[in-house]
């Protein structure tokens, strides 16, 4: 594979970003891909979301259809045309487009076009802490959160610290770890399906293991595992509350 | 997702995990077992930038041996033979088998005392020998237990891992005379031990695997930690080292970093308690040593995955287990759920290279795509990638031919389905109503329908929202540049 360009220049606070929202936020949790615009833009950055986006292709991919893969990634390439930071609120999509775009092209015409969009491609939570140095407030009342981490932000993006640096950084937020925080939620887009005993078993383990911290929410950087885990909760009745880490950070800060 | 690949042999994986899932006792085995591999590994591999240094070593060690295969198994050939090691090339399961069986028939052997070895589980050895009036006992106290259950090994490096002590306890309790029901680990080993040492004496030949074979010297690397494997390949008149032909080393100067990454990789150990290096059979004035020694080297589909570069990666496995430990579906399922010879992520890539994908071509979606093998490999095999290269091929029409059974998995329906997805991702209008129709209707479909059943057998049924992030976004100005 080949090394995606370094992103030295974004160690400089970006004038402007774009943002991929993903299909999963799209549909089900747009107030998550709206709080991420939210934190972005009182950063003092403009912000834009190219109306023409839609899925990054991970699904197709994933399950081996990689003519409709690459012809849905080309779309999202062209999508974003402007050589500025792409922003993304999930590790699992960004890292589809980091790490699989030039896999994906390899060989072919739009391989160097892969290659520098895969560059431009940051994870949400690892651009607020490196490269904005944000520092966040907080007025919210005492809670205490867990943490999951997705594989694909821990694994493909390299993004395990940067989320619990935030939730860290909040007064009134105590965060407690779950020992199976490296361990995945079971989700993995058709895996739930393809093989549902399975994934309900490791969907299971995992709310047993989050609910054994306390914490009255579980807080992660991606909706797909929130829709497993959240989906598993609300299903088994227990209280504690899915949410993405975007609408937590944002929430804080207005005090709810 | 079309019904008639599924009734392929083999390829009910999916059918026969409900059985291990729903069995607690083996689950409780597995995860316990899992969990302190994973830490005894963990503590083994603390320094990360020192073990990110050994793996690349490791990793490049085995990829030089891929990029000269055919060459450095004549090599080996080529320094066994001056080492006084005879040579066989099996091409397939059968032969190997007829292969041991001449060895064995020619020597008058009857009784065979047996190393532990994964190519002897792929030929079914201890079977086609049995048919044959040769009795093979296996000497590994884990692969013990499973030949006195009458069992396959769930796990390449600790076969018998699913069953806990009172299994163990009892069916020693059952199966050796004089031994009555105890839990006690020294007395239970101390019985096997009795049992094995008399067969260690009386076989008239060994059989054992290789870990790793020089080809520079022609030296056979045998790692275990009970001394049956130095017994075995030493007390017999007769050793037979059964191999696959990936498991090569160019020269000495590897197996260094390669020992170290594979204990620990395993069983979270520095080093091995033996670490047998064989290079020829007994010498005249020797006082020790098998008489003669005769190496089989099996393909069995080997060179069909080396004939791809991506594929080829799946060749440079040590077998240390590492990705099984760390899996969350095998951890969950077991090893016999696999029901084919490798489980776990490792197997789930090399058995439908193996066996074709018309035969186990589900087995590369029982994968969430986790990464967690992949993190912990010590010779850095992109599992997921070819996890996802492995669909590619059991759905691609016209495939490329490198695997067997490629295209097997192909159905119109879920084609279909892609396609669809395509269109509408492909072009944003498409895209833009899709989502319109989905927030507003979206929650009327029924739970009953066929991937939302699956999905809300233990969730709650997504809610769609009202307005899509397209609407909400370009409503508060985000989508003016």
């Amino acid at each position: 594979m080949a090394q995606p360009a370094t992103d030295i220049r974004l160690h400089a606070k970006p004038e402007r970003v774009y943002y991929f929202g993903t299909c999963v936020i799209d549909l089900f949790y747009p107030g998550a891909g709206l709080a991420g615009m939210e934190l972005l833009r009182r950063e003092g950055i403009k912000v834009v979301f190219p109306p023409d986006q839609g899925c990054c292709g991970q699904p197709a991919r994933n399950s081996g259809y990689m003519d409709e893969a690459r012809a849905v990634a080309l779309r999202q390439m062209e999508a974003f045309p402007n050589d500025w930071p792409i922003v993304v609120p999930s590790g699992s999509c960004a890292g589809m487009m980091k790490t699989h775009y030039p896999d994906l092209f390899k060989g072919r015409p739009d391989y160097e076009r892969a290659v520098a969009f895969s560059a431009r491609v940051h994870e949400l939570t690892a651009f607020l802490v490196n490269v904005l140095h944000i520092t966040l407030e907080d007025k919210g009342p005492p809670v205490t959160v867990t943490w999951h981490g997705s594989c694909h932000s821990m694994r493909e993006m390299g993004v395990v610290d940067e989320p619990k640096s935030l939730l860290r950084q909040l007064a009134n937020v105590t965060l407690v770890e779950n020992p199976r925080e490296k361990e995945c939620c079971g989700f993995g887009g058709t895996f739930s399906v393809r093989q549902p005993e399975i994934s309900a078993a490791m969907v299971g383990d995992k709310i047993q293991a989050l609910e054994e911290t306390g914490a009255a929410r579980v807080v992660s950087g991606d909706c797909g595992c929130l829709m497993n885990i959240g989906g598993a909760l609300e299903k088994a009745g227990k209280s504690m509350r899915p949410q993405h880490i975007a609408e937590f950070l944002l929430e804080r800060g207005h005090g709810r | 997702m079309g019904a008639e690949p599924q009734a392929a042999a083999g390829n009910d994986f999916t059918a026969r995990a409900p059985k291990a899932l729903n069995d607690p006792t083996l689950r409780a085995n597995f995860r316990r077992a899992m969990d302190g591999l994973m830490s005894k590994r963990a503590a083994q591999f603390a320094d990360t930038p020192a073990w990110e240094a050994l793996r690349a070593r490791g990793a490049a060690a085995k990829a030089r041996v891929l990029a000269r295969l055919p060459e450095l198994l004549v090599e080996l050939e080529e320094n066994c033979r001056a080492n006084g090691i005879e040579v066989h090339w099996a091409e397939s399961i059968p032969e190997a088998n007829a292969i041991v069986l001449e060895i064995l028939r020619a020597a008058g052997a009857r009784t065979v005392i047996k190393g532990k070895s994964m190519v002897s589980e792929e030929m079914e050895l201890n079977h086609h020998l049995a048919a044959h009036g040769i009795q093979a006992v296996e000497s590994d106290l884990g692969e013990y237990i499973i030949q006195l259950a009458g069992e396959a090994p769930s796990h390449i490096v600790m076969p018998c891992i699913h069953k806990n002590k009172a299994e163990i306890a009892q069916l020693f309790a059952e199966r050796i005379p004089g031994l009555g029901y105890t839990e006690d680990v020294d007395a239970l080993t101390a019985a096997a031990r009795a049992e094995l040492r008399g067969r260690f004496a009386a076989a008239d030949a060994g059989i054992s695997g290789v870990n790793f074979a020089v080809a520079e010297t022609g030296t056979l690397v045998l790692v275990e930690n009970e001394g049956n494997g130095r017994l075995s390949t030493t007390l017999p008149p007769l050793h037979i080292a059964l191999m696959g032909i990936e498991k090569l080393v160019e020269t000495l100067e590897d197996l260094p970093p390669l020992l170290a990454l594979l204990p620990r990789s395993a069983t979270g150990q520095h080093i091995t308690t033996y670490v047998n290096m064989i290079t020829h059979p007994r010498r005249p004035g020797e006082l020790d040593g098998p008489e003669k020694v005769h190496l089989v080297l099996l393909d069995s589909g080997r060179s069909r995955v080396f004939g791809d570069d991506q594929l080829r990666d799946t060749l440079r496995c040590i077998r240390c287990g590492a990705c099984m430990n760390h899996c969350p579906v095998y951890s969950r399922v077991g090893g016999h759920t696999y029901k084919f010879v490798y489980p776990g992520p490792i197997g789930k890539i090399l058995t439908p290279q193996l066996e074709g994908l018309d035969c186990a071509g589900d087995q590369p979606h029982a994968s969430t795509l986790c990464n967690a093998c992949v993190e912990v490999c010590p010779v850095k095999i992109p599992i997921a990638d070819i996890l996802v290269r492995l669909r590619e091929e059991s759905v691609r029409p016209g495939h490329s031919g490198a695997v067997k059974g490629g295209g097997a998995r192909r159905s119109w329906l879920e084609t279909l389905s892609w396609r669809g997805w395509m269109l509408i991702y492909s072009r944003p209008w498409m895209g833009r109503l899709a989502a319109w129709g989905m927030t507003r209707f979206g929650n009327l479909l029924p739970e009953r329908l066929p991937l939302l059943k699956a999905w809300t057998s233990v969730r709650a049924k997504p809610r769609f929202a009202a307005k899509s992030l397209h609407e909400l976004a370009r409503e508060q100005g985000y989508c003016d540049e």
